[in-house]
């Protein structure tokens, strides 16, 4: 009664010759394509700046921002590492607040219809708006920056966690009903591996979002204190008209979103990788 | 609980052992809150053994009696009765088959068919034997450590099967399980499951609308109709086990899906298929 449709053999090649060599150009098009337009982009920046003889206090060129970035790399690096910080631990903080008051709304109904309203008007009030309220009341100028950062973040990790533990198929619950699984047993083996998708991708977005939330709030806070991140850098540089190193502390920003994303998606593939339709590849 | 005597004794008139009633469903209604009756006054015994159909149009509540049984829907009114099983220690007797396979994505087959014993708290290391004899059994030892999404419709639906049988119940419910498989996977799998049901001495409730699968299965098809649901008609499929391709093909064979079509038609009614 053996009717398999997948065959255990490894001798065959999954691939043929034909479908391995557009595999392995559609993998180097991946990397190359934007590559090129990068190096296409900063070209032509730059010559337009050279060409049109631009002061670099109004545009300056590609190369002059990274002369700056490297000049300037002791004082940003310390500001970067201080946002990352921020960022990370605001994210963290989110994860935990996050999941935690989710398994809460998801378990008790009337947990979730108490506070559900709350977590939506912190969400839908811009943060930048709050940020000087959070400032005036919290001494610690980190605390108040973490704060705001985790506000922005806590909410798509609450809401994809409460759709998450809810989604868990129909059938299943009751397969766990008929066989009289505890409460604990339903949760670590049917909602939380359920849940994982949507987690997933609340990470994904939280993870974008904690940074914005940080910057945002270093902005409102000024630059204050000794330890500033990125954005206090980008302010007082903008104070000063130093219009590179604007710029330069504006690519270090982008650099922590880009790293937070990869290693998000990282993260999302090594967990969902195997199992799940948004992390599989289909084969033709 | 209601355990009527002349209920158990009804259907036994000439059978040569005495049917024992596994169980019995007493006078169930069934109401939803949005005011639907599915089901109406439904009186059924099923006896130790036998391998009986629910057939019906949908809506006629046969998904709902086999729910009710498995203890996964309440009742309006009536009684499900376990003539000599204390009410709980049943329970943990029945299997049941969706329609899906309802396998668990994130888990291999083997824990997808471990999982009955591991909600029970038994080790893996000890239900290792048990669960390798349920994927025997489907012929699948051979995929214990795929993800099901590697598997066939078929497949799928045979894990599902292996899942079921892996603690032993005496009673499996089974909810149209291969109403979304092609013809040949179906016939396949219904001889899987005859097997299955004369190996461990089974008793199945198999919910279908689909007359010529209940024939070849059963001996015993409940005819039911809709709106609200009831049973019309029983009829005892006449026909010898082991049953094959010979029986599919034998005169008897049409002549008992033709009674029972006939049977099925009349539970239409003409309002619902004329206009």
């Amino acid at each position: 009664m053996q009717t398999s449709t997948i065959d255990l053999d490894a001798t065959i090649p999954a691939l043929n010759e034909a479908e391995q060599k557009r595999e392995r150009r559609e993998r180097k098009l991946t990397i190359l394509a934007p590559l090129l337009v990068l190096v296409v982009a900063l070209t032509a920046w730059e010559l337009f700046v050279r060409i049109n003889k631009i002061p670099p206090y109004i545009l300056p060129g590609p190369i002059l921002v990274v002369q700056t970035l490297w000049n300037s790399w002791p004082s940003l690096a310390t500001s970067l590492m201080f946002t990352a910080k921020l960022t990370l631990s605001a994210l963290a903080l989110a994860v935990i607040g996050g999941v935690g008051l989710g398994t809460l709304f998801a378990l008790s109904r009337i947990v979730e219809v108490s506070l559900f309203p709350y977590a939506v008007v912190l969400q839908v009030t811009p943060i930048i708006a709050v940020a000087p309220l959070i400032l005036i009341y919290v001494d610690s100028t980190m605390a108040a920056l973490l704060i705001c950062a985790w506000i922005v973040a806590f909410f798509p990790i609450l809401s994809s966690t409460v759709i998450g533990l809810r989604s868990a198929d129909h059938n299943l619950r009751d397969l766990f009903t008929l066989y009289e699984a505890s409460a604990w047993q339903r949760f670590a083996l049917l909602l939380m591996p359920s849940a994982l998708p949507y987690f997933m991708s609340g990470l994904k977005v939280a993870g974008g979002l904690a940074l914005i939330g940080a910057v945002v709030a270093e902005f409102v806070a000024g630059a204050a204190g000794k330890e500033t991140g990125l954005a206090s850098r980008i302010f007082e540089a903008s104070f000063r008209s130093e219009i590179p190193l604007m710029f330069a502390a504006l690519l270090l920003v982008s650099m922590c979103g880009i790293v937070i994303f990869i290693v998000t998606s990282w993260i999302s593939h090594k967990v969902l990788g195997h199992w799940h339709e948004s992390e599989l590849k289909r084969e033709r | 609980m209601i355990i009527s005597s002349d209920l158990a004794t009804a259907g036994s008139a000439s059978a040569t052992p005495t049917p024992s009633p596994l169980v019995q469903l007493v006078k169930v209604n069934k109401r939803y809150s949005n005011g639907t009756v599915a089901l109406r006054d439904l009186s059924l015994s099923v006896n130790r053994g036998q391998f009986v159909s629910l057939l019906g149009p949908s809506g006629c509540g046969k998904s709902t009696a086999l729910r009710m049984m498995a203890g996964l829907l309440s009742l309006s009114s009536g009684d499900i009765a376990w003539p000599d099983s204390a009410g709980a220690a049943a329970k943990r007797d029945i299997s049941f088959v969706f329609q899906e396979p309802t396998l668990m994505p994130w888990a291999r087959v083997f824990d997808n068919v471990y999982l009955p014993l591991r909600i029970a708290g038994i080790s893996r290391e000890r239900a290792a034997a048990d669960v390798n004899d349920a994927l025997a059994l489907v012929g699948l030892s051979k995929f214990a450590d795929v993800f099901p999404r590697e598997l066939s419709g078929g497949m799928k639906m045979r894990v599902s099967i292996a899942r079921a049988m892996v603690t032993r119940p005496r009673l499996l419910l089974m909810d149209e399980p291969f109403a979304a498989l092609d013809e040949m996977t179906r016939a396949k799998l219904n001889d899987d499951v005859l097997r299955l049901w004369r190996e461990r001495d089974l008793t199945i409730v198999f919910v279908t609308h689909n007359v010529w699968e209940a024939v070849y299965l059963s001996n015993r098809v409940v005819v039911m109709a809709a709106r609200p649901g009831r049973v019309v008609d029983d009829i005892a499929i006449e026909a010898p086990y082991p049953r094959s391709a010979d029986f599919r093909t034998s005169a008897s064979y049409a002549a008992q899906c033709e009674r029972v079509s006939r049977s099925l038609q009349n539970t239409l009614g003409h309002a619902d298929i004329d206009h």
